[in-house]
């Protein structure tokens, strides 16, 4: 239970990227995303561009490509409906290798395939630089509501309870002679899913009541106490990326 | 456990439309925190970090759509709806897509405010309608409370995958021509699949908290202390 404050997409390391306060990274990120979405999906050039910018951060971050890339099959299902465009698609048809596909098909799909590959490499990109509790801060600090940091603190927190929980219900369950296999571990699921959310919420709210009685008022002790918030300096660095895209995106426009 | 959770990702939908549906969840969302701040006490923070872990959680289970290349999963609009009302119950389903987009890439961001849309706007505002009117209709008992949420979470699921329909008619990136009522249909019986599904995970959950600790289920809270009193606020972006 102690190692509970990173989560399985975080990678320890002390990379520069690393070093930048979490309010920068998650900024820097969602601008970067949306120069990338607003980038016209004929200009096939400015992608490669991003592409390399991405590959750039993440060197930077001592990222290796095998861990984005596998990572990055979280995208597939949209993947496949991105194939299935060029045959669903209306309007002009060219004939690729016997097959009649329509011309805004192709592009749609390369479109999603682009776009959505780039999107979530970003945020695998700050996933693996980030921690969980980092995360929350930097949220608070760029001035999101408390009452949503306060639900997604809670949210991390009680994801590992409720892993814990399951797995402690499980054992149990084995240990009294049930055969949970394949399929048939459903049926047992679904029939202690209530019982599983109840032990959940009865050991969280201990959790909670223990964080209430040493002091907890609804924010992470690190933000109040102001620390490690982030320099001009800082911010100067973080803004390279979505500037660098910004101007990718503009030229890209430009041009079309 | 397959970890294969996907939302709508970046370039689906086109820029305008998504800004559209951004400003709008936008807005929504304000609403909510302004409402939710009188809702959360100390008994209802918990229990919200508590709703949105399970819909986390229960969001990885995914089932691919084959024929449209679309997958589907559990929303958790209705369960958020019953268990910590339908303010802080939006709030909680947004936490989740917020994270997701954040972190593990799933649903782009630009896409942000199509997804808190359909899943936590649609989704929770039509649960909590169908469980407000429903639980004044049938009789007070664990089998009411069931069928409650059983159809609420089964609508509410149905009525935002059509969400999505709407929203890629409005600004799809490609030009289905006439397939757009196929998809509406595949998304439809997909999702109704899906629905009973996360109907029967709702149902149970709701009635064992039901039975074990009834002050935590908000929606019977609402409900309990008089008959006349307004418990009905029309949910936020209901339309």
């Amino acid at each position: 239970m102690g190692a509970g404050h990173a989560h399985v997409l975080y990678r320890e390391s002390t990379s520069p990227v690393h070093r930048l306060p979490p309010e920068v990274k998650i900024a820097a990120m969602v601008l970067f995303t949306l120069a990338v979405v607003a980038t016209p999906r004929a200009a096939f050039w400015a992608f490669g561009g991003y592409a390399l910018l991405v590959a750039v951060v993440a060197g930077l971050a001592r990222v290796g490509p095998g861990w984005l890339l596998s990572r990055a099959a979280i995208e597939l299902p949209f993947v496949l409906f991105a194939f299935a465009l060029p045959f669903l698609g209306a309007g002009e048809r060219v004939d690729v290798a016997g097959l009649s596909l329509s011309v805004d098909g192709l592009l749609g799909g390369w479109n999603i395939i682009a776009k959505g590959t780039l999107g979530v490499l970003a945020s695998l990109l700050l996933a693996a630089t980030t921690t969980t509790r980092d995360l929350i801060v930097g949220l608070d600090r760029l001035r999101c509501p408390q009452i949503l940091t306060q639900i997604a603190t809670f949210m991390l927190r009680y994801l590992d309870v409720l892993v814990g929980e399951a797995r402690r219900m499980r054992v149990a369950r084995v240990s009294r002679g049930d055969d949970p296999r394949f399929l048939w571990q459903l049926r047992g699921f679904a029939a202690g899913v209530g019982a599983l959310f109840l032990r959940a919420f009865e050991r969280g709210e201990r959790v909670y009541l223990a964080m209430v009685s040493r002091g907890y008022s609804g924010r992470m002790p690190a933000v109040w106490q102001g620390a490690g918030a982030a320099t001009a300096g800082q911010w100067l660095v973080g803004a390279a990326v979505p500037l660098v895209a910004a101007t990718i995106a503009a030229t890209a426009v430009a041009l079309t | 456990m397959e970890t294969l959770a996907m939302h709508i990702s970046n370039g689906i939908v086109n820029g305008p439309v998504a800004a559209v549906f951004a400003a709008f969840a936008l807005a929504v969302l304000t609403l909510c925190v302004l409402r939710g701040r009188r809702d959360l006490d100390d008994r209802l923070a918990p229990m919200a970090g508590l709703v949105a872990a399970f819909i986390f959680a229960v969001q990885m289970l995914n089932f691919p759509i084959f024929t449209a290349g679309v997958s589907g999963h559990l929303l958790g609009g209705a369960l958020a709806a019953l268990l910590v009302g339908p303010w802080v119950g939006a709030l909680c389903v947004a936490v989740v897509l917020v994270v997701q987009a954040l972190v593990f890439g799933d649903g782009g961001v630009a896409m942000l405010g199509l997804n808190i849309t359909n899943m936590a706007v649609l989704g929770t505002a039509v649960g909590y309608l169908l469980i407000a009117l429903l639980l004044r209709v049938l009789p007070r008992t664990p089998v009411g409370l069931a069928v409650t949420a059983f159809v609420s979470a089964l609508v509410s699921v149905v009525v935002a995958s059509q969400g999505f329909v709407l929203q890629y008619w409005l600004g799809g990136t490609t030009d289905l021509g006439g397939n757009l009522a196929g998809l509406a249909g595949t998304m439809a019986g997909a999702h109704l699949l899906i629905g009973i599904g996360e109907g029967l995970i709702t149902a149970t959950t709701v009635v064992t908290v039901a039975k074990v600790r009834p002050d935590l289920v908000y929606a019977l809270r609402a409900l309990k202390p008089a008959a006349p009193a307004p418990v009905v606020p029309v949910a936020g972006g209901a339309r």
